[in-house]
């Protein structure tokens, strides 16, 4: 729904705090810890998840997401088992956003009429599908918008004056700037404000705009926080959790959000 | 190269029917979008054309000959077979025509860092080749697996002067490279030129690199037409990413008298799930940047290839190769690496040929097609690469030791 996802940026807005969204790899490393994790995380200060479908051949992640993939589908993690996690996430939170984040295939090969039904039936509220630009989305806008789901999309730092109407027409939630070009946990080299960007992005869409790529620690999301709607985390938040435990990875959480919501 | 020829294919969307397509991040599509006015332009350029012509004449050596396979064809005891001899390229394979294309058009753009992926290693031999000409800065992405078996050609790339970069991830063959490579130009956008080695990847790709290689089909052409005073019955190409078919097949296209076989390699056989036949044994998805026919499992997870063949070993198929698939215009056969071993061996003796193991998957399908069409039919096969960089692969599948030693001595010749 995209009520949901509007809900948080205008609840947040009002008291002059960014919306704190961050990335788990749905089924990292079985289902059980994943669901653990989902489960944890509106507590500790999440206000949108992203939840990571695996996939085979993820060209626009770094080593970190590609591994968690690889995790997940060692167990037995598919699109199928990542809606379930929402589905299930669902039945005891109806409040906290869900937006699933992959790829194409995965979602073309269940289909796009069908994709859209089931995300909707799981209780995901929208999709980001990282190599599915406008040029190419209409089949599966057209089934988001039966579904009332945000099919959100990109903007990046090659995304000039004029290719920015198209990038944003039709979108809906929330636009996700991405910050430098690179791929997820890359280190950040651009320190430069995103203030410029991120009100272009706003002007053009009229609608909030995530900054994420880049954002590992908790001073850099308070930075970001002061000139976006949103902050996204995800690669620090996998690495965590991967390394140290779900303890570890809800207290990084957890002082990300609070910088966000500084 | 004279007007290049779009066949009316693909449409403004770079669409092939329901195949091709843009899927990239957004972060490469601005680059892909300038990428195709600058091809548009550069084709329509007659300065481009000819200095593409001077490279093809007098650094590769084109035309390259068009060869009666006599003693395969004694063999066969039917059609006449012609072999089309892209092997006698200057480094060895048909993959050259495209890089000199690209990197011409690189410089056209002011770009000086190329990347490219490779499989057996000739791609990225030829963009290293050319790029050293070009006086530009060349890395080549490959995977782990190919540099074990293709190890003459990754010392052949870093003679060259460029580097090569192992690849771990995944399968550590050519689709992994290619992701790599992928991650390199979202990251180092605006100076870098990614040569894409097949006729897939997205648009303007699978059209740009059919066009730089078509010129093999236009040759064969004109060369068989000079020879037998008639147009073929039957031209056949192996088929990895599928350009050096395309390379032949794309003139003969409007020549309805003319099949188009293609032969995708059936690794240990199409029904033992160990192959690379994406036409064959695949479903249609999108993987690096177009939808076309792939080799995925029930969840739209893409499924690993397996061919003897470092070339052949990918999990998709160009998307002009799909839509040729569906429309019927061109056929898509398969051969297993024990045939196309056995196959090597025979050209060896026959024609004293080493063809590389690309092309020796099209070698059965050719003597299948030459008894089927009888003594009066007329066949090209593209020989699109040579041997050399095959014989430790093949010495070890036939159960022959190379020693230490003796690898020394070959890499000393080096």
């Amino acid at each position: 729904m995209t009520k949901r996802i509007d809900q948080i940026f205008e609840s947040r807005r009002a008291k002059g705090q960014a919306v704190f969204v961050a990335y788990m790899m749905g089924g990292d490393p079985d289902r059980a810890a994943s669901q653990k994790l989902l489960g944890a995380m509106p507590e500790a200060g999440v206000d949108i998840i992203e939840l990571g479908i695996p996939f085979t051949d993820p060209m626009a992640d770094g080593p970190v997401i590609e591994e968690a993939g690889i995790r997940a589908r060692a167990g037995g993690a598919s699109l199928s088992s990542v809606l379930d996690m929402a589905a299930e996430f669902r039945r005891s939170n109806q409040t906290t956003p869900i937006i699933v984040m992959g790829y194409c295939n995965p979602i073309h090969h269940m289909g796009y009429g069908a994709f859209a039904a089931a995300a909707k039936a799981a209780g995901v509220d929208g999709a980001i599908i990282v190599d599915l630009p406008p040029e190419e989305d209409s089949e599966l806008r057209a089934a988001f918008e039966t579904h009332d789901l945000a099919l959100i999309r990109l903007a990046t730092p090659t995304t000039d004056a004029e290719r920015l109407p198209k990038v944003v027409a039709g979108t809906k939630g929330f636009v996700y700037y991405v910050s430098m070009t690179g791929i997820t946990g890359a280190s950040f080299t651009q320190a430069s404000s995103v203030k410029d960007q991120v009100a272009a992005i706003r002007a053009a869409s009229g609608l909030p705009v995530a900054v994420g790529f880049g954002v590992k620690t908790p001073q850099r999301a308070a930075e970001v926080a002061k000139d976006a709607d949103g902050v996204v985390v995800g690669t620090a938040i996998v690495k965590t959790f991967h390394e140290h435990g779900h303890d570890a990875a809800i207290a990084l959480i957890r002082s990300l959000a609070n910088a966000a919501h500084s | 190269m004279g007007k290049i020829d779009n066949r009316a294919w693909p449409d403004e969307n770079g669409r092939f029917g329901d195949f091709g397509g843009r899927y990239v991040a957004e972060t490469l599509m601005p680059p892909i979008l300038a990428l195709e006015k600058a091809y548009e332009e550069a084709k329509a350029d007659p300065s481009f054309l000819r200095e593409i012509d001077e490279f093809f004449a007098h650094y590769i050596g084109r035309p390259s000959p068009l060869y009666f396979a006599e003693r395969l064809t004694e063999h066969a005891n039917g059609a006449k077979i012609y072999f089309k001899r892209d092997e006698l390229n200057h480094t060895g394979a048909h993959k050259i025509n495209n890089c000199m294309g690209q990197l011409l058009l690189a410089k056209r753009m002011g770009k000086k860092r190329i990347i490219a992926e490779t499989g057996a290693g000739q791609h990225g031999v030829a963009t290293a080749t050319v790029a050293a000409r070009l006086g530009m800065e060349c890395i080549v992405y490959m995977g782990a697996t190919d540099i074990v078996r293709q190890k003459p050609n990754v010392f052949r790339m870093r003679l060259l002067g460029a580097e090569v970069r192992a690849v771990h991830s995944g399968t550590a063959t050519l689709k992994d490279a290619m992701n790599e490579a992928l991650r390199d130009w979202v990251t180092n956008v605006a100076e870098t030129f990614y040569c894409i080695g097949t006729v897939a990847g997205p648009h303007p790709y699978p059209a740009m690199v059919r066009d730089f290689q078509a010129i093999i089909g236009r040759e064969a052409k004109a060369q068989i037409l000079e020879r037998e005073g008639r147009l073929p019955d039957a031209v056949i190409a192996c088929i990895g990413g599928g350009s050096n078919a395309m390379g032949l097949f794309h003139d003969f296209i409007p020549d309805t008298s003319v099949r188009l076989i293609g032969v995708e390699a059936a690794g240990r056989g199409v029904d033992s799930g160990l192959h690379a036949a994406s036409l064959t044994g695949g479903s249609p998805g999108v993987l690096h940047g177009n939808r076309t026919y792939l080799l995925q499992d029930e969840h739209g997870q893409i499924s690993d290839a397996h061919s003897i063949s470092a070339g052949l070993d990918y999990p998709g198929i160009g998307p002009e190769h799909a839509w040729l698939h569906d429309t019927g215009r061109a056929e898509y056969v398969s051969a297993t690496d024990t045939e196309a071993l056995e196959h090597f061996q025979l050209c060896a003796k026959l024609e004293g040929i080493l063809p590389a193991l690309e092309p020796s998957h099209a070698l059965p399908r050719t003597l299948d097609t030459a008894k089927e069409l009888g003594k009066d039919g007329l066949i090209i096969m593209n020989m699109c690469g040579r041997g050399d960089k095959d014989v430790f692969t093949i010495a070890d599948a036939l159960g022959e030791e190379i020693s230490e030693g003796t690898e020394g001595v070959n890499r000393k010749a080096y």
